[in-house]
Formats: C-alpha cells, structure tokens, sequence
C-alpha cells in the first residue's frame, strides 16, 4: 500500500488527477452549505455576464439563476452519478466476468453471450432509450449508465480470471478442496482488481459524460440541476450568452480529464511490469 | 416634435400606416417557413395548424374575419338574421370559380355541410345547433337553427369551415380521392407541388373573383425541420416570412433587430391562445379553493411574460382572453403576493404534502416556464416535483386525470361558447380526453350560466351572464390562468399587408404584396 501511493505520487498526471478529484469531491460536498440556495432560484436580472457582480461571479442564465450556484450544485449530481453508477456497474460485471471466466465452458459461453448481446447495441442509444421508458429521474439514469457500462467490466475480469485460473496457487487451493466461491474470492480476485480499477477510475469519467450527454438531451433528472442540463439549456442561447454553456462545459471538460489522469497515474503505479525503484 | 420622436411614431404605427400610405405592386415572389410540415393540405380532412396555414389560402369559407373578430364577406357576399335569430340567410358572391373553372355554387355549401359534419369533430360541434340547411337557388344558403344561437356567425372561419367542390368529392371515398393531394379551392393562390422535406409552392389563381387579386405571383412553403435552422434561414435571406411560433421566443428580439425586419403579434386574435395551469380538482390539496387561490398569488406570471416570453403576450385575468366577446376584466385579481399565498397555504392546513407539475414538452420556452412556476411554488412551501415526459406522456398523463398540476395552452376561437365553456362546465368532463373540463370542476351554476349564454339573445344578455361566469371561475381559480399567448410573426419590412384578418397568415397572403 505504502508502494502504491508512493509510486502514485510520483507519477505527475496522477498527482494532478488527485489534486482535481479532491477538489470536486470537496465543493460537491461541501459547496451547497456555502450555498444554502437553490440552484433554481431566480437571483438576479437574466442574462447577467459573469464578473459583473460579486454575488453572482459567473453570471446569470435565461431566468436569472446563479450559474455559480449551479455548478456547485451539478458537481455534486455528476460526481455521484459518475461514483454510484460505477459501483452498480462493478457490483453487476465483476462477479459476471469472474465465473464465466473460473468455470469455462457453457456457463462462460451462455455468459459471454449474453454480455456480447448488450455490447453489440449503441450504448448510448441504449441508454436514451431507458431512460426515456422509465421517465427521467436519478435512479433510471444511474441505472441505465450501469446497464451501458458493465460489459467491458465483466470481459476484463473474465480475461484476468482465465489467465490466473491455471497459475500453481490457485490449482494449490483446488487441490486442497476449496470451495469455488472461496478460491474465486480469496485467490483470483484480489489479483485480478488492478486493471479494473483503473478500467473503474476511467468508467467514472464515462458515466459523467453520459449522464452531461442526458441531461444535454433533456433526459436529465427534472429536479436537479446537474452540468449537462445548464449546458444544453444554454445551448439554444450560446450567442447571446456564452457564459451559460461554457462554465459547466469546462467543469465537465476538466473533472473528465482528472478521473482520466488518475486513470494514467494508478495505471503506473499498480502495473509490476513498470517497475518503480530501478528507473 | 422632434424629427426622431416623429420617425419613433411612424415606426410605432408600423405596417399598416406605411401600407395605408402607398399603392399595392404587383408580382413577386414569398418564401414562408411552415413550421411542422402538414400531414396534408385537404383542409376539410385534416386541420392541424400548419395545414390551416398553408391551406387557408388555397380554400375559402364564407366569411372572414377582422382583427376584432366582426364577419367580413367572403364567399357571402352579404347574410341576414331573422328576428326570432333562428333563420341565417346567406346570399353568395357570384362569378367565383374552382380552380378547376367549375362554378362555385349553393349546392358546394349544402354539400361542404354535410362533409365536415363527418370529417371535422369542431365543426361538427359548432353545427350542432343546425336544423337545416337549404338552397332556395344557386346563390342562397338558408341555416334554420333549433334554437338561437349566438355565436353562429362565427364559425364559418376557413379552418373551422373551408368549402369543399362538390363535383370532386360527391360520391367518391373522401379519404381516397385524389384531390387531397391536389387540392382544389375558390382561393387566391392554387396548389402547384409539394415536394416533400422541401417546399410547398402555390401560384396566383389568375381568375381570382376580386379582380386584381392577389398581387403576388408565388408563395413557397419552406419546409426546415430544425428551429436553430430556422432562424438561420431568415438571416440568411432564404425565407422572409416566419410565423408564429415558428422560432424559439429567444430568437425573437434577436431576429427583430435585424435590418428591414417588422414584427408583429397580430394576426391570432380568433385563436387567442390562453395558457393555464390544470389543476387537479378531485385530490389532495388541490381540492381545496384556498390552495388554488395561493397558487395564484405564488406565480410571479409578470416575470414569465417578460423573462421567458421575451416581452410577449399579456397576463391572463380569467377564463377568457381579453380578445375574446365579453371579456371583461372586473374580476377577483391575483398580483404576485407570496405572502399572501403562505398565508392561505397556512389557512388551508398544507402540510408540505407532495405536488406533482407537468410541464408541457413543447421546447425551451415551456421548460423553463415550468422551472420558473417550480420554483415559484417552492418559494411559498409548497413541496414540488417535477414529472419529465413526452407529448404524447404528458396527453395521457393529462387524459387519465393522472397529475396534480399541468401546463397547457388552447384555442378560444372568439366566443366563450366555442371556446371557453368547454373546459368548465361539467358535461365536459370525460376521461380521456386532454382538451375539455380535465380538471374536474364542476358547479352547477357555471353550467346553468354557459348553457344558458349560449343560446341567450340578444347580446347584451350573453355578455351580462358570461360576465357573471368569469367572476365566479375566477374566484374558484378551477386552473391557473397564466398568459395570453402571442406567437409573433417576423418578416422583412416589404412584405406588406399581410396581416390583416384575425387569423393571419391562415388566409392572408390574398391582401400581401411584395414592396420592391
């Protein structure tokens, strides 16, 4: 552990990754108590520029909200829609890929094909279109980018899990009559988990631009604010006001772009083929 | 006065004192946006609003009508009321052709008559008060009603009924016949082509009975599925008439400030669309008046016509729009007052009880209107919850009494009979349906008073009952009401004349010529 985050920290795309992660965990977090009201509160005279006024330093949108307020507030709906979705995707592809790759055969054929079978569709498509079926809210848009997202998951597990199913260690556990879930759990996936989580870390990224590219559509939850909505409700606007589509477009632009360096940087630190003391 | 206060003054009286000060030209040519593109041009078929656009040039009714809803002549050249106001006695224009050169005549009337009672449900409604009609001769149509009623002359608008050539649909499969493609009329402009995704084209009928008319040569309907699109086309110079909601609000005061660009609201003054909350009668809060009432005073509606319709339109008072017979505006009112509005919240025991809003999926404009009445609500403790859907969601959401609050804009077609008592009264309660009483109010006195003013004679009766009825619904607040619509019409300045008739470009190009 020691090892890891020291090789983290050297690795500079990590640390900036970091750096920005835990700056938009915090002002997800902590942001809405400096910020008691609601984002759709209607502040001030619309179509304010930003830098006029000190309460309301990023301007104004179409009905006078405070695009500020609302990119305090969006960071907190894409980060846990990105994190939640995530979790739901892992929870689904992991333990997928891990038998269809542990116990081979029709169990890994009739797996496999199923996960081939959401794969072969768009997955954006397949996400509007759930969405759309279930009415917009947090939980079917949480849900539909897990539904999207866990094929890729459940294919790298399976692959890890196929590579060290024939290692010594494990035929060791088989012998000695270990019960499968045991070996899978306590053998296999502990040393399968380092590419998936920097497949995770990426995945996060992912699903914040899923649920921005929603939102964008008008598929977003109606009753929170989040950085696609602003984006695509300022987008009719953008030449009167470019302020509205550009702030929450560079807040996607640069969380996306942190999980995406931590990505690199937990990539080099958990690869032991890149070694870390000799270089 | 001043030469800029003078010249602020002249372009204040806008088109109609520059029209009025010079001589039509003849020749030209119109691009117009249709903006969606019609199902079909057959208009005693189909009526959305772009087919009674494009079509209600190619068609004619009757009569016409004013910006202040008076009948005009049109295909009756004059008509007379009995005493008992039971008998209307229409005399026709004569010399008026089909496109085709068959004569138009009385028989074409009987015939139009009896077809729309099949193909059109509004004017099928309008004319249920019709015993008969008759054709004494060629050139007089005789309607015997059961009974007096007032707002008969003013159905016979081109949407609400178009006259149909007897000689192409007697005795053919009416969904079928060909002419629905091609469709014939005694208009100013005939149907040329129609080529799909593209562009409608009509040209001059050249044997038009107003002699001289129309002035302009061709008009082509163009056809831009994309609304950015849209706005991009009149600046570019590719078409110079954009109707009526047929850009989105926030392109409005950019496109006005264009060079040789006019602007105007005019032109919707039958429709007068009215745009309320429904508001669920039946259950939880909303059944209770106080809420309703506090709904009211909660709805900054001033805010919604300067911020989200740019400017546009006029604050509703009731159930009528003020362009509507016998509005009148001496009725409970109901200024933003959040304080007031707690205070009846407080009165009525809300409890912060959850209360679902549906916006209406018609773009940008109404999802902010229904952020902005949100938060509104918000603001004076009620608890609320936004539903997001489709049209078709929100139509079945709506038809299945499955809501608590709803958006929704309707047509008033200038008389509360025609227009206004349908979403009151309570025999129009009928699951289902999105565009009757959908709110379950129901008072035995308003349905004695709308029964009662349809029929009443003579005017000064009606006007006294339906102002009773509009006190009375104003103060139950049965919906919310929110604005008078008003879908602007943008042209370049030498277009001329033509907004004229309180339906607008529905039937206004006969009037419009091209200022070279």
């Amino acid at each position: 552990m020691k090892q890891f985050w020291k090789s983290m920290l050297k690795s500079p795309s990590g640390v900036i990754g970091l750096v920005i992660l835990l700056l938009a965990i915090s002002v997800a977090v902590f942001g809405p108590l400096l910020f008691p009201n609601s984002p759709w509160r209607m502040v001030q005279r619309p179509f304010l520029p930003p830098f006029m006024l000190s309460t309301v330093p990023l301007g104004t949108d179409a009905l006078g909200r405070d695009v500020f307020a609302g990119m305090i507030f969006g960071a907190r709906v894409s980060l846990l829609v990105g994190l939640v979705s995530t979790l739901v995707a892992l929870v689904v592809g992991v333990p997928i890929g891990a038998m269809a790759g542990y116990f081979g055969g029709k169990v890994d054929d009739a797996l496999m094909r199923f996960t081939e079978f959401f794969q072969t569709i768009p997955s954006f498509a397949l996400a509007i279109v759930l969405v759309a079926i279930l009415q917009p809210s947090i939980y079917s848009i949480v849900a539909s980018i897990a539904v999207v997202s866990w094929p890729p998951v459940a294919r790298l597990v399976r692959g890890e899990v196929l590579s060290l199913r024939t290692r010594e260690y494990v035929q060791a556990a088989v012998v000695t009559g270990q019960s499968n879930t045991w070996i899978i759990l306590r053998e296999i996936l502990p040393n399968a988990l380092s590419p998936v989580i920097v497949l995770a870390s990426l995945m996060v990224a992912t699903a914040i631009l899923l649920e921005s590219s929603l939102s964008f559509l008008g598929l977003g939850d109606p009753n929170l604010i989040s950085w696609g909505y602003m984006v695509g409700a300022g987008r009719t606007v953008i030449r009167q006001a470019w302020w509205i589509t550009v702030f929450p477009g560079v807040a996607i632009l640069i969380s996306v772009l942190g999980l995406n360096l931590i990505g690199e940087g937990l990539n080099d630190a958990l690869n032991p083929r890149l070694s870390r003391e000799g270089r | 006065m001043s030469k800029r206060v003078l010249l602020g003054l002249l372009l204040a009286c806008g088109l109609t004192a520059s029209a009025l000060a010079q001589e039509p030209k003849m020749g030209g040519t119109i691009n117009a946006v249709i903006q969606p593109e019609p199902p079909g041009l057959m208009l005693a078929m189909v009526q959305n609003g772009p087919v009674q656009m494009v079509s209600g040039n190619i068609f004619e009714g009757l009569l016409r009508y004013s910006p202040k809803l008076e009948p005009v002549p049109e295909l009756a050249e004059s008509w007379s009321v009995s005493e008992d106001a039971k008998t209307y006695t229409f005399k026709l224009r004569k010399g008026v052709t089909w496109h085709d050169g068959k004569p138009f005549t009385a028989a074409d009337v009987l015939f139009s008559v009896e077809m729309l009672k099949q193909t059109h449900a509004r004017a099928r409604n309008n004319l249920a008060q019709v015993d008969k009609v008759e054709a004494p001769d060629d050139y007089t149509v005789v309607f015997t009603l059961k009974q007096p009623f007032g707002p008969f002359l003013g159905i016979f608008e081109v949407g609400s009924m178009p006259m149909v050539p007897k000689h192409l649909y007697d005795g053919t499969d009416w969904k079928t016949n060909p002419y629905n493609n091609a469709p014939v009329g005694t208009g100013p402009f005939m149907f040329k082509e129609w080529q799909k995704g593209s562009f409608i084209r009509l040209v001059k009928n050249p044997n038009y009975y107003e002699k001289g008319k129309p002035y302009l040569d061709e008009i082509y309907w163009q056809i831009i599925p994309d609304a950015a699109a849209r706005s991009v086309a009149y600046e570019t110079g590719k078409v110079d008439v954009l109707p009526g909601g047929s850009v989105e609000n926030f392109d409005v005061p950019r496109l006005s400030k264009l060079k040789d660009t006019c602007v105007t609201g005019a032109g919707w003054e039958f429709f007068s669309p009215l745009a309320w909350l429904w508001l669920n009668n039946r259950q939880g809060p909303l059944a209770d008046k106080r809420v309703r009432q506090a709904i009211m005073y909660a709805i900054d509606r001033d805010f919604a016509k300067d911020v989200i319709w740019n400017g546009l339109g006029k604050v509703a008072t009731g159930p009528s729009a003020s362009t509507i017979k016998y509005y009148t505006d001496d009725v409970p009112k109901y200024p933003y007052d959040p304080a007031k509005a707690k205070a009846l919240l407080k009165e009525a025991g809300y409890k912060g009880e959850k209360i679902r809003i549906l916006p209406l999926a018609y773009g940008e404009t109404w999802q902010r209107w229904g952020e902005a009445v949100k938060q509104n609500l918000m603001d004076v403790g009620m608890n609320i919850e936004t539903i997001a859907t489709d049209v078709a969601g929100g139509n079945q959401k709506i038809g299945d009494w499955d809501y608590d609050i709803a958006f929704t804009y309707l047509y008033q077609y200038g008389d509360p009979a025609l227009g206004v008592g349908r979403n009151y009264v309570s025999s129009a309660i009928a699951k289902g349906q999105v565009f009757n009483n959908v709110e379950g109010y129901s008072n035995p006195e308003i349905d004695k008073l709308f029964a009662d003013g349809a029929v009443a004679t003579p005017d000064s009766k009606r006007k006294e009952i339906y102002e009773k009825a509009q006190k009375i619904l104003v103060e139950d607040v049965p919906v919310a009401w929110m604005l008078e619509l008003q879908f602007p019409t943008i042209m370049r300045c030498k277009v001329k004349n033509l907004i004229t008739t309180g339906i607008g470009v529905n039937d206004g190009f006969k009037d419009a010529w091209l200022d070279k």
